[in-house]
């Protein structure tokens, strides 16, 4: 059985009273300690997926298993326990203005009631992982992009969480710090084993940093596998047109980690 | 002195006399009294409703539809009444709970009636300027309804409470002075007795100067603290 098993999984929105099917019908498989991209183009229902996953978003009928955890069925104080596990990452990082770094990333520890001295240890050794060690009592409102996603997943790991969803993480960032980010991710995916699941639009952040894929249209996942394989056979016409974009991109020798 | 046989340049001299500040202490205690009690009562059940308000709310983090509709309509209620008919409507209800119906206490309740919806009001819509990615943030790493209001809305949102908070402050302070009409004492009640009713304009420019600096230390005060914390966060 897989780490992250997803079995037709629905999810509607009712926008402006019409019904918009933003999941229909999703079934994923993720292995632990891989790092699985997903990919699609904005409306497809990709950060909807991601959502469902840590439950910020009731999926309307399907199932989510965790480890063997059928999310879907956990009472409120389960859930709460889930989603300290289940750390997110975001496109607009989503800092805390009024804390300084440290108080940042030690904010799941705080709310899980670890003591202070234990908080400050596993907050060094975070702040250590991700270069921030000189910047603890910074506040994020004078800190870079990069810095400031840095401390984003800072605060996602420092909970030793199983997975780590990170929703469009790099999107907002300069080809070279995209690159410096997705380094990080690759880094801590090797040295913990946490499983990442990268939801992005960014084909060559998928490329540069995930061993599987999955492709995400009008709410289905109309191409799984291998990242190699998908790029070099496209079946589908999003995986088509992502290859595409990728040839011309490397035909032009674009550097490596940024947009398309 | 008056204006009705002086001329304003020696009524304004006239209202520095030592003998009229010596007056002026025993009012300016009272209005400092009262705008203390009654803007620390206004800071905390404005603060609750706000926050209620904003939790109810049908995009809140707990939504009750009920709740929210009625203490808004009772919030509106509230504010559509000018603040005069305020003080004139709450002398049974000074009574009832203090036995006379005029003095600071009687008045602060007028207030505390007037002013509450109206910060309750500027805190709700304070906090629902928090960036929602904060919050989503804040659910995301597991965080209960009441962790993501105090640890996360009402510090990410504290500057413009501050803020809010000393709009209300000024408010009370010009409401105290309406009070002093009503026999609530204070600085309004010397204005109204001997500026208005014995035409003593030094005693009523006296006074006046006593209002503008109050309200400009208030606001100088809200300003500063706001400010400093902004830029502790880096932000401005």
């Amino acid at each position: 059985m897989s780490y992250i098993e997803i079995r037709d999984l629905h999810k509607a929105f009712y926008p402006h009273g019409e019904r918009l099917d933003v999941l229909n019908g999703v079934d994923l498989d993720v292995e632990k300690g891989s790092i699985y991209g997903i990919i699609g183009f904005s409306g497809a229902g990709k950060s909807t997926l991601a959502r469902c996953i840590n439950r910020l978003e009731t999926p309307d009928s399907g199932s989510i298993k965790v480890d063997g955890v059928d999310i879907l069925k956990l009472g409120k104080k389960e859930l709460l326990k889930h989603r300290q596990k289940i750390a997110m990452i975001f496109q607009s990082f989503n800092l805390f203005d009024s804390r300084n770094v440290y108080r940042n990333i030690s904010y799941p520890l705080e709310i899980a009631g670890v003591p202070k001295k234990q908080i400050k240890e596993r907050v060094d050794e975070v702040a250590e992982l991700v270069g921030l060690s000189g910047k603890l009592e910074s506040y994020p409102g004078g800190l870079s992009g990069g810095q400031k996603q840095r401390v984003g997943i800072a605060r996602a790991l420092v909970n030793k969480p199983d997975v780590i969803l990170s929703d469009e993480a790099t999107s907002a960032l300069d080809p070279q710090t995209t690159l410096q980010i997705l380094d990080l991710l690759k880094e801590i995916n090797k040295k913990s084993g946490v499983t990442i699941l990268m939801i992005t639009h960014e084909l060559d952040a998928i490329r540069y940093s995930c061993s599987h894929m999955a492709v995400l249209e009008e709410g289905r996942f109309i191409e799984k596998g291998n990242v190699k394989g998908i790029f070099n056979n496209p079946k589908s016409r999003t995986g088509e047109l992502f290859a595409k974009v990728l040839k011309e991109f490397q035909d032009n020798n674009f550097e490596e980690g940024g947009g398309i | 002195m008056s204006l009705l046989d002086s001329s304003l340049w020696e009524v304004i001299v006239a209202s520095f006399d030592p003998e009229i500040w010596k007056g002026l202490v025993v009012p300016i205690r009272e209005t400092l009294y009262i705008t203390a009690i009654s803007s620390v009562i206004v800071l905390i059940i404005g603060l609750i409703l706000g926050t209620l308000l904003t939790l109810t709310n049908p995009d809140g983090l707990f939504p009750i539809r009920v709740l929210y509709t009625t203490s808004g309509w009772f919030i509106n209620v509230l504010r559509s009444l000018p603040q005069m008919v305020m003080i004139i409507l709450m002398v049974p209800v000074a009574r009832l709970i203090f036995g006379k119906s005029y003095g600071t206490n009687a008045c602060i309740i007028a207030i505390a009636a007037s002013c509450i919806p109206m910060y309750a009001r500027i805190v709700e819509s304070s906090l629902l300027e928090i960036d929602k990615g904060k919050i989503e943030a804040a659910k995301s790493i597991g965080s209960t309804v009441r962790q993501i209001v105090f640890k996360v809305i009402i510090p990410e949102t504290l500057p413009s409470l501050i803020r809010g908070f000393t709009v209300a402050v000024i408010a009370v302070i010009s409401m105290t002075a309406l009070a002093g009409m009503f026999g609530a004492g204070g600085i309004g009640d010397i204005a109204v007795r001997y500026g208005y009713q014995r035409f003593q304009h030094d005693r009523l420019f006296a006074c006046v100067y006593i209002l503008v600096v109050l309200v400009q230390i208030t606001q100088g005060v809200g300003n500063l603290i706001s400010n400093r914390m902004l830029k502790k966060r880096n932000l401005i």
